[in-house]
This record gives C-alpha cells, sequence and structure tokens, in this order.
C-alpha cells in the first residue's frame, strides 16, 4: 500500500479557504457546544471515570462476556455470525442477503462497514446499497468516503452539496438551501426504505445480559431501516459489547454530549428480538481487533464509544479536514487506530499531530490518545518506517538538542536569519513550518540571553 | 477452527490483566422537578409540550395539533384514529398515515425522551414512518435521569425499545438544524394521566 502523504492531501483542503475556514469553525462551535453540556452534568468527571472503568474491565473480560451476549441473542431469537476479517464479513452479508433473494439494502451509517468496505464488494454482486443518513448520502453519491465519524460530509458546504445533488438526483441546481437539500434527501429516500428486501445498522452498544443491540441517531433512518423492510442485518466490532442494561445509561449520557453538545440523540434504540415475520442478524467482527486488545501500549484505544470529541478539537484536524488522513478513521482516533492495520500505509500520520493533548482532555472513555501518538512516533522510528525528510531533520535535531552550546548556536543563527531572510528563502518548501502558515515573530533575545542578562549576576 | 473459535481464543490470549467492574450510582439524589424539566428538555430537542385541560377530548387535541391529517392510526385504545393497525400486513403500507398516535410507559426528565417499546407502538414502524407522532403520556411516569430509566422493568421485557427525543433531525449540511429528516417531521407530547384516560373511556361506554 501506499503510503498516506497527509501534509500533501491536507494542502488541497487548505486551498478551499472558505471550506477550510467553515470547518475549522463548524468543528470548534461542537467542541463548545459539548463543554456547555458538560458542565450542566455535576457528576460529568465521575461519568468519564466510570465509562472507562467499565469498558477496561469488559476488555479484560471480553471473551466471557461475547459469549454471554451471543448466548442471549440466540435465546432472543436472533442469527449471530462470527467474522474474522472485512473479508468475511462481506462474505456473510452477501450470503444472507443471498439468501433472502434481497436486491436493495438502505443502510444507516456504520464506521465499521465501511471499514470492511462492505458497498463496493455488494455492488459488484449486483445489490444496490443505499446510505440513508443525509451525511453518509451525500458522500456516497458525491463518491467520496466520509471525512468525518459522526458528521460525514462536513467539509463540504451547502453549495457543494447543491452540485452533488443536482448531478446525482435531479435536484434544482441553482438551490442550495439546507432545508430543500434535506426535504429532497427525504423524498428521494424515502422509496428505498418502502421497497428494500433488507435494512442494516451498525451497532453503538451490545448488552451481553440482554442481547441487546443498541444504535444511537439523529434522523430515524436506522430505526427505518430496521424496521420496515423484513431482514435486520446488525454489523458490530466486538469492543461494543458491554455487561448489563443499567450500563448503557452511563455511555448514553455523554455519547451526545461529547459528540454534538446535545443531551442524548433523538433516538436510543435497542433492537433485542427480531419482529414478527422478520429476521435480526448480528455480525460480530474482529478485523483486528483481538490481535489489539494484546498491544500493550494501544489496547485501551478499544475502549473508543466513536464519539468524534477528539476530532472536534483537534487543531490539525480542523485545518486539515479528514479526507486529508487517507483511512477510515480521521483525526487524533484515526491517527492511534489506521497504524495498526497497516503500519506503512498510515506512517505518515502520528506526525499530524502537536501533542497538545486536548483529545485526551475531552475523550469520555479516557484513552490517552496523545501519548498514544507519541507512541506511535516512536515505534515507527523503530520499525524504521520514519519518512525521509523526517529522519534526516531528526538526526540533525537530536544532535544540536543534545549539545546546549551547538543549540544556542543555531538559535541564535536562526534568529538571525529570521529577521534578515527575504520572504522568498524564509517560505520554501524545505521549511515545513513556513506552509499555509506565518512564521511568527521571533523576540528580542532567547530566554538564556536574558536570564545572563537580568539574573545571572546575582547567583 | 472456525472464525468463531479463533476470535474467541485470541482475544481469550489477548486480553491484559483483570480490571474491577465498578458499581453504577444512580446520580439521583438532587434532581429538579422532573414533569419541569422534561418539558424544557422536550422542547429543546425539537418536540412540542400539550398540557390540555382534564375536559379536553383527545380528538380534540389531535384536532388542534393536526388539523389537516387525514389518515390517523393509533396503537393506543384511548383513540380509535382513522386507519385501524390490525391486518395493515407489512410495516410499508403505514407510508401513508399521517398522525401516528402511541402511548409512553414513561418519560426521561434529564432528556425530554419517552420510552416507546413494542407493546407501544403495535408495530414498530409507526414510528418513525408517520409524517407527525402524538405521544400521550402520564406526568407521574416521569423519572429523574438516565440510570433511573435503564433501570426501570420495560427495558429487561421489551423486545424492541427507543428512547425517542423530538422529532427525527439532522445538521449535515452547514450544521442547519433541521427537523424532519427521515422519521417523524414532528413529534408532540400529550399530558395526559392514565386515570383521566380511563375515566373518559368509562364515560363514553356507559
Amino acid at each position: 500500500m501506499k503510503r498516506i502523504d497527509h501534509a500533501e492531501a491536507s494542502s488541497h483542503f487548505i486551498a478551499e479557504k472558505e471550506n477550510e475556514a467553515f470547518h475549522d469553525k463548524r468543528l470548534w462551535d461542537l467542541r463548545m457546544k459539548r463543554d456547555g453540556q458538560r458542565d450542566d452534568v455535576p457528576e460529568w468527571s465521575e461519568l468519564r471515570d466510570l465509562a472507562s472503568a467499565i469498558k477496561e474491565h469488559t476488555l479484560t473480560h471480553l471473551s466471557d462476556y461475547l459469549l454471554q451476549f451471543e448466548e442471549n441473542a440466540k435465546k432472543n431469537g436472533a442469527y449471530v455470525h462470527w467474522a474474522l476479517d472485512a473479508e468475511e464479513h462481506n462474505r456473510i452479508v452477501h450470503e444472507i442477503l443471498a439468501d433472502h433473494k434481497a436486491k436493495t439494502l438502505v443502510k444507516s451509517k456504520s464506521m465499521l462497514t465501511d471499514e470492511c468496505e462492505l458497498r463496493p464488494y455488494l455492488a459488484r454482486r449486483g445489490v444496490d446499497v443505499i446510505e440513508t443518513d443525509l451525511g453518509e448520502r451525500i458522500q456516497q453519491l458525491d463518491d467520496e468516503p466520509p471525512s468525518h465519524i459522526v458528521v460525514p460530509a462536513v467539509h463540504k458546504l451547502r453549495g457543494d452539496v447543491a452540485e452533488v445533488f443536482a448531478r446525482t438526483l435531479d435536484s434544482d441546481p441553482a438551490n442550495d438551501d439546507p432545508h430543500y437539500l434535506s426535504e429532497h434527501a427525504r423524498i428521494t429516500t424515502r422509496p428505498y426504505f418502502l421497497n428494500a428486501e433488507a435494512g442494516m445498522t451498525g451497532g453503538n452498544f451490545a448488552v451481553a445480559e440482554t442481547g441487546a443491540v443498541v444504535v444511537c441517531t439523529n434522523e430515524g433512518n436506522a430505526d427505518l431501516s430496521a424496521t420496515v423492510p423484513p431482514l435486520h442485518i446488525a454489523s458490530i466490532g466486538i469492543e461494543k459489547v458491554i455487561p448489563r442494561t443499567e450500563h448503557v445509561a452511563v455511555f448514553v449520557r455523554m455519547l451526545s454530549r461529547s459528540a454534538v453538545g446535545s443531551p442524548i440523540t433523538q433516538y436510543t434504540s435497542h433492537f433485542r428480538k427480531p419482529p414478527d415475520g422478520g429476521e435480526l442478524h448480528i455480525i460480530l467482527v474482529d478485523n483486528g481487533r483481538s490481535e489489539r486488545l494484546g498491544m500493550e501500549e494501544f489496547w485501551t484505544s478499544l475502549k473508543c464509544i466513536r464519539c468524534g470529541a477528539c476530532m472536534n478539537t483537534c487543531p490539525v484536524y480542523r485545518r486539515s479536514g479528514g479526507l486529508s488522513y487517507g483511512g477510515v478513521y480521521s483525526g487524533p482516533i484515526g491517527i492511534i487506530l489506521n497504524p495498526t492495520t497497516d503500519m506503512r500505509k498510515y506512517s505518515n500520520l502520528p506526525f499530524a499531530s502537536t501533542l497538545n493533548g486536548s483529545c485526551t482532555a475531552v475523550c469520555p472513555v479516557k484513552i490517552n490518545i496523545h501519548e498514544q501518538i507519541y507512541q506511535w512516533r516512536r515505534i515507527l522510528s523503530e520499525h524504521n518506517q520514519l519518512p525521509f525528510v523526517k529522519k534526516a531533520a531528526m538526526k540533525v535535531s537530536g544532535r544540536i538538542l543534545s549539545d546546549p552550546k551547538a543549540y544556542r548556536r543555531t538559535l541564535s543563527a536562526t534568529d538571525a536569519a529570521m529577521e534578515h531572510l527575504p520572504r522568498f528563502l524564509l517560505y520554501t518548501r524545505f521549511n515545513a513550518w513556513g506552509k499555509q502558515r506565518e512564521v511568527p515573530i521571533t523576540p528580542d533575545h532567547t530566554f538564556h540571553a536574558w536570564y545572563l542578562k537580568n539574573r545571572g549576576a546575582s547567583s | 477452527m472456525n472464525s468463531r473459535e479463533i476470535i474467541l481464543e485470541t482475544v481469550k490470549r489477548n486480553q491484559p490483566r483483570v480490571a474491577a467492574l465498578p458499581e453504577v450510582p444512580l446520580f439521583d439524589p438532587h434532581l429538579p422537578d422532573p414533569w419541569r424539566q422534561f418539558g424544557e428538555n422536550l422542547q429543546r430537542m425539537g418536540g412540542t409540550l400539550v398540557e390540555p385541560s382534564p375536559d379536553d377530548g383527545l380528538a380534540s387535541v389531535i384536532k388542534a395539533l393536526h388539523p389537516d391529517a387525514k389518515i390517523i392510526a393509533s396503537a393506543t385504545p384511548e383513540i380509535e384514529g382513522t386507519k385501524q393497525l390490525e391486518g395493515v400486513g407489512a410495516p410499508r403500507n403505514l407510508s401513508d398515515v399521517d398522525v401516528g398516535v402511541v402511548r409512553a410507559a414513561f418519560g426521561v426528565a434529564e432528556t425530554g425522551s419517552v420510552f416507546l417499546s413494542d407493546v407501544d407502538l403495535g408495530i414498530r414502524a409507526l414510528g418513525y414512518l408517520s409524517q407527525h407522532l402524538v405521544v400521550l403520556l402520564d406526568p407521574a411516569e416521569v423519572v429523574g435521569n438516565l440510570h433511573q430509566a435503564y433501570h426501570r422493568p420495560e427495558f429487561a421485557t421489551a423486545s424492541y425499545a427507543v428512547l425517542m427525543t423530538g422529532p427525527s433531525a439532522t445538521a449535515d449540511i452547514e450544521g442547519v438544524l433541521i427537523h424532519g429528516a427521515q422519521g417523524v417531521r414532528t413529534l408532540s407530547v400529550v399530558a395526559r394521566p392514565v386515570a383521566v384516560a380511563s375515566q373518559q373511556a368509562a364515560t363514553n361506554s356507559q
């Protein structure tokens, strides 16, 4: 696989000035709304501790809880399937659809099915897959992956959506009113809900005690997908299991608050038994998760509940756009998830971070995201996966930073250079810090020079 | 070994050191008045709260909310509606319903949600294919927060259950909030104690 060049890819997004400015503002607004909700819940920090502890407990007893979930789901009349990898997941879905002679599948947003690349797999086998979440639908029609795990088309402006809909859904190209566009999506999607032979959802939680699959959504599309057609397939990563019904409360209280700053999603749906005359199939998917469980530094990334708070708060993500990460998961969580699937392909991602720790601070299940990003840098360098420019720069930095005299010499020389160099020399392709931003004005003296002058004599 | 055995085997081999399961408190000693908080949060989430006087008949309440509704389907015996759920057959046959009427088992003050199960919906899709939803709720049946909600016995028995909070919504285009995404366009909660409901039923049958 070709190495993803995050910096190069983000330059395309940064060139779209209006999109980038709006993206930055919109996601920061979500972060602020999240803060407002946090302040409304006095036990917020206790909830974070509980959520983290429940997840850690479950992951350290995962085989038992998976078995308990399977047993109860079967008792409920659901079919339970196990998929080792994406290929097997897709094959199982296709077999279930073929058994029911299903030609059309309405589905709600599921990062797992994106991870498995289910849509192209089914398309090649003649199944028409309709994404029904508005953002995911926009991305499907524009033949792009989602750029954000909660708001998939957040990098697009209304004009972009109007253009996509005019091209694919025959809407009025001159009308970019979001109300009109949403209504158009509703009207053109509805016939699919009514006529599809099968519906599909992901799952936010799977409750071992009851065998229930919990799905949290806002648009009503997940419940339409699951309750109108006679066949419901739910795909769930094995790390989504939690022990008991009472634990759902802890996560539901934080999921939507962390994601978009609303107290709960419009629909929190619990699927336990198939409806009369219908079928419920649950696919438990591994796809690398059981191996990640054994990675001492990274297993806690399996606690993730996919709220996207770390993305909304990340200055690099907000300025570079989700598509530049080149994987299904973007932003800070994508940086630590993607390299576990392909270290070489995603070897650039751990450098798309300032390590400021804001991601860790907002994570509702207390994943130490920025520390894991740092650990990935270390592992990549051990595996000799650092890109050449970074390696060369690190070597020079290492030499200079380990020698105080050399460091001071370099610093004053650089300061002098910054002051006197003409722009065309400062903003070159060799200076990554001068790309897409102004280099800050350097202070008159270094701290060291100031200290010697003001405090040095007295001691 | 099949995939199931491989996954379980790998999980077992890789499970980190054991971590304990914490007790989850109810966090409910200082909760505000549930009915008031329910109403505020419901409206914040785009829903409408209707508090009719005890003498108002349910039919007139629904008429006032949806004067142009032609097809009304009710899953509660408290009102008949114009389309019977019995014999509807496939859920897709509910696609012409203008207004669905259901009674919620309980509400949640913290979020403004109502709890609806298979039993309350009759047919699950009634809650989603209808253009509008009217939910009857006994103000005495509102719990303070989600911890209390998940301890309700209904959760243990329902084959399908939803915490529904306002109408369907999306903000996927430039963050502009739109109600009536794919599910219902409006959701109204009508305060109606079970006692009033049974009293009116008794009067009607006399």
